[in-house]
């Protein structure tokens, strides 16, 4: 009895600190999200105006800065999708090694942080006036870097979000077995597009939402390769707000809070939506 | 956790359809020949590698061009050399690890190290308190929050921060902070800010490796009578110790490519290499080192690169543990 005291002892102390801690996490993470918010209502005359919120639509440039985003957010979460989910449905029905290979592509840009990258590409699009003059190959460099539609970010955002696609669609494909399933739907006579558009992918919907999500935060909240190559997209648009007007800046970030976790409760919520389907079968 | 069980019923359930696995092969390889045209008849016309070639090819330009400018000319004299241009030189690398380019490049890695140490320490009590909750609410909560924190860098990092703590930010002026000497636009303050997202990133790390701890081993270091503290040192880290140094690894590279955070909060009080190379692509550089900033980079992934071959191997090694 008496060696028991001491672990009923132990077994009680751990909640105590369990609370401690999740206390001082909780003030840490809550008080700047009650601080910023606070703060863009808080008016300096005294009382609360929503003047930072309401005034966003009509500030100069935040439409046109906002349509760039969310465009550049489309191309760049469609091409990534229709690059990478074949090959990846491919190399799971393919040889090992051809896996491996994906996962190396796949985690190379890991490697090169973002400033590094974009100073790579403007080494690349340098080339253009440089060597490329009178080839067809400066017309295209040209083209990329229209002002209207960069595609050198959609290229850009691509690569940087390739491997968080590829882990959260990796981890979706692994808990389905690809093979099983598209011999099932072949010897049924299903073609091949079939197979995949029918069968496969609607058992990948959760890492396929997954993986549009963390791309679509990515682009939305990306700023380093777009100040740098020079465009305005929202994030760097936020930026210099930020410089003359701080209350609207801070209202921006509390509203992209406010977004990411939508967002993600949304995905939650689907992905919970399919748990029950296998756990029946 | 959910996902492991799920495989076991699928063969289950393939059984009753035939019989062992030859069957699978049966209807689309009449003949009792070898496994090859079954394999060949499985796949996609032209093969798998054909269907990853847009990927592979996109990659090649996309990443690959890139790559190649930043090797080639962090070794060539830029266009604006004196003399020399375009010529093979280490000039552009000698600089990039001198004077104040070596500063930036040092306090980069010790703001990395040091928010990334503190983050896994951190981390790891955050993240037990989360596993050994008896309230689902609680784990549901903190690791959905986690998810939107790990994400939440940037810009908006920088500006919620300015807003509590910067000069006119709400804690600031409620505590009178400024008269404590109290500054944001520091090193300390960076870190503070780098926190808010290395802690969840961490949360979200680490959860995996505890969820693998079985509560036998802890019994069984019980019935040993072994101190909480005796089954920590002896039983717990040692097993978490591959995912608790790979995602410190994970902390510090997050926290050494960020860029936007330290660039929209302290301006050029902290030197940090991200903003060197931003500043040298912007031409802020002297006559002749217009290939600097492609220096600065590859000195980064040299880091970079340093980092990641300790991270891999350890998460390969961590996941065997798991599963």
């Amino acid at each position: 009895m008496a060696q028991l005291t001491p672990r009923a002892l132990a077994g009680r102390r751990p909640r105590l600190w369990r609370g401690t801690v999740l206390l001082v996490a909780g003030l840490y993470f809550l008080v700047p999200m009650a601080a910023s918010v606070w703060f863009s209502i808080d008016n300096p005359g005294g009382g609360i105006r929503f003047d930072a919120y309401t005034g966003l639509l009509g500030a100069p440039g935040f439409t046109d800065a906002l349509l760039l985003t969310l465009e550049l957010a489309a191309a760049t979460v469609v091409v990534l999708l229709v690059l990478l989910v074949p090959a990846l449905i491919a190399a799971r029905l393919g040889t090992p090694r051809m896996r491996a290979v994906l996962e190396v592509v796949c985690t190379l840009p890991l490697v090169v942080p973002p400033v590094a990258f974009t100073a790579g590409v403007i080494g690349v699009l340098r080339w253009g006036p440089d060597h490329l003059m009178d080839t067809p190959f400066f017309q295209t460099i040209v083209f990329i870097q229209q002002p209207e539609f960069p595609l050198v970010l959609v290229i850009a955002y691509v690569l940087m979000s390739l491997p968080l696609a590829y882990r959260a669609l990796d981890s979706g494909l692994r808990a389905v077995d690809v093979r099983t399933l598209v011999e099932a739907a072949r010897s049924c006579g299903a073609s091949w597009p079939r197979a995949v558009l029918t069968v496969v992918l609607p058992n990948l919907r959760g890492a396929l939402l997954n993986a549009a999500f963390l791309t679509l935060a990515l682009v939305l909240g990306e700023f380093t390769a777009a100040s740098i190559l020079g465009y305005q997209p929202f994030a760097v648009w936020v930026y210099s707000v930020g410089n003359s007007q701080g209350q609207m800046s801070v209202a921006v970030s509390v509203l992209s809070l406010l977004i990411t976790w939508v967002l993600l409760l949304l995905l939650a919520a689907a992905g919970r939506e399919r748990r029950p389907a296998p756990a029946q079968s | 956790m959910t996902t492991a069980p799920t495989p076991v019923p699928a063969p289950a359930a393939a059984d009753p359809s035939g019989g062992p696995g030859a069957v699978a092969a049966g209807p689309s390889a009449p003949p009792p020949a070898a496994p090859a045209p079954a394999a060949r008849a499985r796949r996609p016309r032209g093969g798998p590698w054909l269907t990853a070639l847009p990927l592979l090819a996109f990659f090649a330009v996309g990443f690959g061009l890139p790559a190649i400018a930043i090797a080639t000319g962090a070794f060539t004299l830029s266009s604006d050399a004196e003399a020399g241009a375009g010529t093979f030189s280490t000039a552009n690398l000698t600089d990039s690890v001198q004077g104040a380019y070596w500063t930036a490049l040092l306090s980069s890695v010790k703001l990395s190290a040091l928010t990334a140490l503190i983050g896994t320490v951190v981390g790891l009590p955050l993240a037990q308190a989360v596993v050994t909750s008896r309230f689902r609410a609680v784990r549901e909560a903190v690791l959905t929050a986690s998810g939107v924190l790990a994400n939440f860098g940037g810009l908006p990092l920088a500006f919620a921060f300015v807003a509590t703590l910067g000069n006119a930010g709400e804690i600031t002026k409620l505590f009178h902070l400024t008269d404590h000497g109290w500054t944001l636009y520091g090193f300390t303050g960076l870190s503070i800010a780098y926190l808010y997202f290395l802690v969840p990133l961490m949360v979200l790390t680490i959860t995996p490796a505890l969820d693998g701890l079985r509560r036998q081993w802890r019994e069984a270091a019980a019935n040993n009578r072994a101190t909480a503290l005796q089954y920590w040192r002896h039983v717990a880290l040692p097993i978490l110790l591959p995912s608790l140094l790979g995602g410190y690894v994970l902390l510090f590279g997050s926290a050494f490519a960020a860029y936007a955070t330290a660039a929209a909060m302290v301006g050029a009080t902290v030197p940090l290499i991200s903003r060197s190379i931003a500043d040298a692509l912007s031409g802020n550089v002297l006559v002749g080192q217009g290939n600097l900033a492609l220096a600065l980079s590859l000195d980064m992934i040299v880091v970079a690169v340093l980092v990641m071959a300790v991270y891999l191997p350890l998460q390969r090694r961590s996941a065997r543990w798991l599963s």
